[in-house]
């Protein structure tokens, strides 16, 4: 049942993502980003990933996805132009180097993780009160700080996107 | 095997299949919210291989750290969209290959 998840999941993440790059039209990019965020959520659960796989869809694909969408929609990008004047032997060649790429680096992965007992769906809990103790005493200073960044970012954003600038 | 266990090698394989596409398409997209939209997407690459790491150590600290991760890519998106939305107003164009003046 988990392999099939995960397979089922991981195989329309990489058809999403493939997607993202092949789609000319910035809209079609930003559809198939939010699958493949959509299809992560579904895989940090099965990992035990309860609160992620709730800060993913909340964060990612509601709000940073929504962004995107708004910022496209207001510039009005159309669908990109011809992009690179690439032989056909360049193209097909360079599909078939990313991969033998892509193999050689699962062939690798493969050789150096140390056989575990795989991945159970429920043998690992990293609930929300997990994560929030841990958050909130060992991770506190961190998580200070990201409050800062975050109010940089703010007026940052709109000190950039300001009518006079 | 009505329920087989997932080999933790799969997520990692998956993690990287998806910041390969991430990178490819960083490197070959020329609309500037593509390129962007390709940085996430390497970002949640790299989330996965946390959480999965998260999970065979069996600790909570990938979570926390994915969960940063997250949060600088929120600031990220803002700061980089208004960066977008100035270069749009100044340039009126969106393709990378036209905002060259800092090159020569």
């Amino acid at each position: 049942m988990t392999a099939i998840f995960f397979l089922v999941f991981a195989a329309f993440a990489v058809f999403c993502a493939i997607n993202l790059v092949v789609q000319t039209h910035p809209i079609a990019s930003a559809l198939s980003l939010i699958g493949v965020m959509g299809s992560l959520a579904v895989l940090y659960l099965q990992l035990g990933g309860e609160f992620i796989a709730a800060a993913q869809v909340i964060v990612y694909a509601g709000a940073i996805m929504v962004l995107f969408v708004f910022v496209i929609m207001l510039l009005n990008a159309g669908a990109e132009g011809a992009t690179f004047q690439v032989s056909r032997f360049v193209k097909y060649f360079g599909i078939f180097l990313l991969v033998g790429f892509l193999g050689l680096i699962s062939f690798i992965i493969q050789g150096a993780m140390p056989k575990t007992d795989g991945v159970l769906f429920g043998a690992f809990q990293g609930t929300s009160l997990d994560v929030g103790r841990k958050l909130f005493t060992t991770y506190l200073l961190p998580f200070e700080v990201t409050s800062v960044l975050i109010l940089i970012a703010i007026v940052g954003a709109i000190v950039l996107a300001r009518k006079e600038v | 095997m009505p329920n087989a266990p997932v080999p933790l090698s799969w997520y990692l394989i998956l993690s990287a299949v998806l910041f390969a596409l991430g990178v490819a398409g960083f490197i070959f997209r020329r609309n500037i919210i593509t390129v962007f939209m390709s940085i996430e997407l390497m970002l949640n690459a790299v989330n996965l291989s946390f959480v999965t790491f998260s999970y065979q150590f069996k600790q909570v600290d990938g979570h926390i750290y994915s969960f940063f991760v997250m949060v600088v890519a929120a600031a990220e998106a803002a700061v980089g969209l208004a960066i977008i939305l100035t270069v749009f107003k100044n340039r009126a164009t969106l393709m990378i290959d036209e905002v060259n003046s800092m090159k020569y």
